[in-house]
């Protein structure tokens, strides 16, 4: 790893995440370790129900670990304000925004929601913000289109938009890619790529698209049943981490091309 | 947000034929008065015997109160619809309405079953006033504590219904101990009226009234940030619980106050807001709010307008015009735009 880059953004110390219930807990992963810097995509892979999102839901303070520590600039998650959280870490999440009747500006502008005044006037420095972000995700045409207009795509797009214009270190995605056809999945990660090298933000992204994170990743995040594993996509093929990433009946994973072929 | 100087027009317009109506519906009633003369009056210089006692002691402060409803209603529906993120929620649908009927019910139902000096104690103006904004309150409160566990918006929405059912319920059951002018006290409540407060009492209503109303209005940014869902919300550092209680509180006082001053208004709350986004389309609060006040404002006067029938002297139930005048225009708007902006 190259020196510029040794400001680590998220840490993760013994890490255990489940959820606590009266009677007992129950612990989905344990003794997480991760380290991510600035500048770098990191893709976060697992089969279904491995608890990718438990540990997403855990790292933007959704929901709290069960032991462990997380520090975000060196700082304890817990000790965040939500603002300055807002600040520190923006989301894109799989849920459907509430309102399909907003403008393509106006959610993007909804991003600058931490840095407005009580009434959410923006400022010719938010509206800076925002244009760039626009620039930044390719959408200045939609700019005024309603969001119902929007295929998936275009809305992935925008919503990506929305994080980067709340002008965080931290932008974290949760499966970005559902719905969307192949191209758009590649053209979704290529983005996220591109971001990274243009804006030096740390993007940490939950994705089934296993073959397209390892072409494009920096790091990756696997969870396997026993262990959770960060480390360059390189490094998890030579170590045959991704042939314990699922049930060896149906698929096997080609060391070769990086992806995964029907068994025969 | 760039778009707000090209509803300059429709505002300026809105304004306009909101004088309009004001004028309008002062000028008509039982006996007809000419418009020149309501502008006399407000100078002080009208010259006839009984116009300046109608309009000052009557007719000005209906339509006030009419404005005062209209627009009230109009934000808490948008509150609400905004706040449960459903288009079919209002302040009825969620059993504020029905609390304060309860409560209402309770005062002039159940005074007779308490019975003596309690019940001449109780049924003042203000003890009616009082009970119906406790009673929205308290049924606004429960649907909150309820849907803080429920995740799922139709479940609150059907559990609304059923506060509704239980106060009615409750309603007919004191109705059946209750003697038959009690009974016709609180159906004459619920026909709703706007022309029985007096100048001390639209003080009062418009003082919590405007408390709801700069609730409503610091609540704006929050509204605009739940449009994109709650998750989201809070990842943009937004206090859920906080935005949420203010908005519940400034539904309750305004939809809460106006039930108690003018009874049960049906329709207005929940239709307001889809008349406004049908010319208005935006989710931005900050011009949705203006807007809704400006209609509910306008659809209230002249609801009334034609609640009185001009020059006859008979008048219509207030709740029943507003649902009778309004309930077409939703329909017809919507079949027309084949589409329901929210």
């Amino acid at each position: 790893m190259e020196e510029k880059n040794q400001h680590i953004i998220l840490k993760t110390k013994n890490l255990s995440i489940g959820y606590k219930s009266k009677k007992a807990g129950t612990v989905i992963a344990s003794n997480i370790n991760i380290e991510l810097k600035k500048g770098e995509l990191i893709g976060l892979v697992g089969a279904n129900g491995i608890g990718k999102s438990t540990l997403l839901r855990t790292l933007t303070n959704v929901q709290n670990g069960l032991s462990g520590e997380i520090l975000i600039n060196n700082q304890l998650l817990s000790d965040y304000t939500s603002e300055e959280l807002a600040k520190t870490m923006s989301l894109v999440l799989t849920e459907p925004i509430a309102s399909k009747n907003l403008s393509v500006f106006e959610l993007v502008a909804l991003g600058r929601h931490p840095y407005t005044n009580w009434v959410g006037n923006l400022s010719s420095k938010d509206i800076e913000k925002v244009n760039q972000a626009l620039n930044l995700t390719n959408i200045d045409l939609l700019k005024n289109k309603k969001c119902f207009e929007l295929s998936d795509g275009q809305l992935q797009k925008v919503l990506i938009a929305r994080a980067l214009a709340q002008d965080t270190d931290l932008i974290i995605l949760d499966e970005p890619t559902t719905h969307l056809d192949m191209y758009h999945k590649a053209y979704i990660l290529k983005l996220l790529q591109k971001l990274v090298k243009e804006t030096n933000k740390t993007i940490l992204f939950s994705s089934h698209e296993i073959d397209l994170a390892i072409q494009l990743c920096d790091k990756m995040i696997v969870m396997n049943e026993n262990e959770v594993v960060t480390d360059s996509p390189c490094n998890l093929i030579s170590n045959g981490t991704f042939e314990k990433l699922f049930p060896k009946d149906l698929i096997v994973f080609d060391n070769k091309s990086g992806s995964f072929r029907v068994k025969k | 947000m760039p778009k707000t100087e090209t509803y300059t027009f429709s505002f300026i317009a809105l304004i306009f034929i909101l004088i309009i109506c004001f004028l309008v519906n002062i000028s008509l009633g039982s006996v007809s008065i000419p418009i020149q003369a309501v502008f006399k009056s407000f100078l002080g210089t009208l010259d006839h015997e009984s116009w300046p006692y109608i309009i000052q002691d009557y007719r000005l402060p209906k339509a006030l109160t009419a404005i005062l409803v209209g627009s009230g209603l109009g934000i808490s529906g948008l509150l609400m619809q905004t706040l449960f993120r459903n288009p079919l929620a209002g302040p009825f649908v969620l059993g504020i309405s029905s609390g304060a009927s309860l409560g209402v019910a309770l005062v002039i139902l159940g005074s007779g079953i308490f019975g003596g000096v309690f019940a001449t104690l109780l049924i003042s103006k203000w003890a009616i006033v009082i009970a119906a904004s406790l009673g929205s309150f308290l049924v606004l409160l429960a649907v909150l504590v309820v849907s803080s566990r429920v995740r799922d918006t139709m479940a609150i929405l059907i559990i609304g219904l059923m506060f509704g059912s239980i106060t009615a319920a409750v309603v007919s059951v004191l109705s059946y101990f209750s003697s038959a002018e009690q009974l016709q006290q609180y159906i004459f409540w619920g026909f709703g009226s706007l022309g029985n407060l007096a100048w001390s009492e639209l003080l009062i209503f418009s003082i919590i009234y405007c408390l709801g109303i700069f609730l409503s209005i610091i609540s704006i940014k929050g509204l605009n940030t739940l449009l994109l869902g709650e998750n989201y919300a809070k990842s943009l550092g937004l206090n859920i619980k906080q935005s949420r209680f203010i908005i519940i509180i400034a539904t309750s006082l305004l939809a809460g106050t106006i039930t108690a001053f003018a009874g049960p208004i049906a329709f207005i709350g929940l239709a307001i807001p889809h008349i406004t986004r049908q010319v208005f389309n935006t989710s931005n609060h900050k011009i949705l709010l203006p807007a809704v006040f400006l209609f509910g404002a306008i659809i209230m006067l002249i609801c009334d307008s034609i609640a009185q029938l001009p020059t006859s002297d008979y008048f219509l139930p207030i709740n029943a015009t507003t649902s009778l005048i309004g309930a077409p225009i939703v329909i017809w708007l919507l079949v027309r735009k084949r589409k329901m902006i929210f």
